[in-house]
């Protein structure tokens, strides 16, 4: 079946009414996911799992990646409006969407955010409909080496993430590979760093770590003024709270870049989201012309990093439609769903079930549309928030903080974790360290280590194994440049400096 | 003479973590036949911590104090939150919860105690509405 007769027949599939039905059900309960902190999009799946039984395996299979990309939507909204990332790949969105909503822009990053997701959302289809083969046979060209180097070349993303002082944001980052590492060995049975706590064997979870360090730091800051401060500015009328022409101007690369960046790194089975929309956030800032102003509340450091994580959903479905292969949580659960329904999700998926292949896709496509639907016109009615005074706001925020961490693991140990890095995030401020470092670290730290430990066991303990494959070596070489870039302008502002001093 | 400043004193405490982590690897293997152990890349990072931590406590030592002006507040709040969590994992979220919205709305705002307890009343239903009940997430 050729892609334009495919695209038909799913259409045919997806435009039922029960289906389109499933997808608005999908993609509303997946923004709802998204919004709330902690919870998450494979919990939900996974919750819903059994009620799918009795649906057909097309209507079961649109809902629930209705929910996976609905919630990528929904991400978003508190990490504009209240710096409490709703989801782990909106943690980059805090960095200039809170800045935003602090200058009163909260509207037109709520908007920017929903426009991005749509384009680069319906990017990730389109790429997913023409490439997934060849794509998913490039993506088993990666091995552990390759696997390194785009780590490391996501760790290397420090330098844009970094404030004035790029040692702080190194050791920001440093200690974020240490939280990463506090578990048993992923190798073996040894505990490290658990100081004797059961509770810490199983690791730190990254939610306790981001929404402590970005959602609890930002409340105990703002608790230091005595005066009640003053809410947030909410421009008035519809117009005012949309993203401007100018805005839209300003995004476009931000849209190609996070629609391209989530796409590719979505194809790669463990590198994920959050990973993409670091990335994706790094390359908008190493190309802006305005890059000193990233973190003070810039429209495409929202666009960027929000279209990655959308753009990232048809590229995660790449490897497990075509060749099994989960490389997240949320597909795992899919794919799970899958064999339950009776698939065998594999090279031979594609052609044995064009059905369901075509009528998931056409289904994103209306997907897609549906979010933007529903989430442009909440945007006035979500930038309200900001309206709420800080007596309300801020133990609202903790309370969230706190039944989102709990959501996650259960346990009354993690609240505890919770409010430690919420005084590491505090007193990072203080001493003007950067944030996004360790959650940077923290991301990748557990991911790169695997990845660096079986390099080693493939080549038996040689290095060069790293530097000997051309991916791996064009990745770790492109790592390198970015971290020795400011260096080398540093080098050449103190030879000015020099030079200047002897005239 | 060294003057030590607040990046001074940071940059000591990340190279006293770094060398414990350092100290911790040395109870771990390292390298085996079957390649490298659980010590080897926390060895590594623990020794560029050491390293970035040290340079800073030198480097920083010119650089400006910061305004712990309202600290105190802040740490306030802080040790309050600690104290609810605790009281949670006895008395459950809601009695927690509530006690920590009258002492941030009460003390840290200055509200009136009846509008303090209005709020943390119902700011506990509202949880409750959305979470347990509309949602099916359960407390702490």
């Amino acid at each position: 079946m050729d892609i334009a007769s495919g695209l038909l027949h799913g259409f045919a599939v997806a435009l039922q009414p029960a289906n389109v039905l499933w997808c608005f059900v999908g993609v509303l309960l997946g923004t709802i996911v998204g919004i709330m902190p902690g919870l998450g999009p494979p919990a939900t799946i996974a919750m819903l799992l059994p009620l799918t039984a009795q649906m057909s395996p097309a209507g079961a299979m649109i809902m629930l990646a209705g929910i996976y990309y609905g919630a990528k939507y929904g991400g978003s909204t508190t990490s504009i409006l209240l710096n409490v990332p709703g989801e782990s790949a909106s943690v980059v969105t805090c960095i200039d969407g809170y800045q935003l909503a602090r200058k009163g822009r909260a509207g037109a990053a709520l908007g920017i955010a929903a426009i991005a997701s749509f384009i680069a959302g319906t990017f990730g289809v389109v790429a997913l409909m023409l490439v997934a083969p060849p794509l998913a046979r490039l993506a088993l060209a990666f091995s552990s080496p390759e696997y390194f180097g785009l780590m490391a070349l996501g760790l290397a993303m420090v330098v844009l993430l970094a404030g004035r002082s790029l040692v702080k944001a190194l050791l920001a980052m440093l200690v974020g590979l240490w939280i990463a590492g506090i578990g048993t060995d992923p190798f073996g049975t040894t505990s490290r760093f658990t100081f004797g706590r059961m509770e810490l064997l199983s690791g730190i979870d990254f939610v306790v770590v981001a929404i402590g360090v970005f959602a609890l730091g930002e409340v105990l800051a703002n608790m230091e003024a005595r005066e009640e401060p003053q809410a947030l500015p909410v421009p008035k009328g519809l117009r005012n709270l949309l993203p401007t022409v100018q805005d839209l101007r300003d995004c476009r690369f931000a849209f190609v870049n996070g629609s391209v960046i989530g796409f590719l790194i979505g194809v790669l089975p463990g590198a994920g989201s959050t990973i993409a929309s670091f990335i994706s956030y790094g390359v908008e800032k190493a190309i802006s012309r305005r890059r000193e102003a990233f973190g003070t509340g810039v429209i495409e450091g929202v666009a960027a990093p929000e279209g990655a994580n959308n753009s990232e959903t048809g590229g995660a479905l790449v490897p497990l439609l075509t060749l099994g292969i989960p490389g997240s949580g949320t597909t795992a659960i899919l794919l799970a769903a899958l064999v339950l329904w009776g698939f065998k999700p594999g090279p031979l998926f594609i052609a044995e079930n064009p059905q369901l292949f075509w009528g998931l896709v056409a289904s994103m496509y209306i997907g897609n549309v549906l979010l933007l639907i529903l989430n442009l016109p909440l945007v006035p009615l979500f930038a309200q928030v900001l309206r709420a005074p800080a007596y309300v706001l801020y133990p609202a925020i903790i309370g969230l903080s706190m039944v989102g961490v709990y959501s996650v693991s259960g346990s009354v140990f993690d609240l505890g974790l919770l409010a430690a890095f919420g005084l590491l995030g505090y007193v990072m401020r203080k001493l003007d360290y950067p944030s996004a470092p360790l959650i940077l670290g923290l991301v990748l730290g557990g991911a790169m280590e695997r990845a660096l430990r079986q390099s080693l066991m493939m080549s038996e303990g040689s290095l060069t194994i790293l530097v000997s494959r051309p991916l791996a070596a064009a990745m770790l070489s492109c790592a390198l440049l970015i971290l020795l870039v400011p260096l080398f302008s540093r080098l050449n502002a103190w030879r000015l400096q020099a030079m200047e001093e002897e005239e | 003479m060294f003057r030590p400043s607040p990046d001074s004193w940071s940059g000591l405490a990340l190279a006293a973590l770094g060398v414990y982590i350092v100290l911790q690897t040395r109870g771990w293997e390292y390298l085996s036949q079957e390649g490298p152990g659980p010590a080897f890349f926390p060895r590594w990072y623990g020794l560029a911590i050491v390293v970035l931590g040290a340079a800073l406590a030198v480097a920083g030592a010119k650089s400006a104090s910061v305004n712990w002006r309202g600290a105190g507040r802040a740490l306030g709040t802080w040790a309050v939150l600690a104290g609810s969590i605790a009281v949670m994992k006895f008395a459950g979220f809601a009695l927690g919860f509530a006690v920590l919205t009258y002492f941030l709305v009460a003390w840290m705002y200055r509200r009136p105690p009846l509008q303090a307890a209005l709020v943390a009343g119902g700011m506990v239903a509202v949880f409750y509405l959305i979470f347990p009940l509309a949602l099916g997430v359960s407390f702490p």
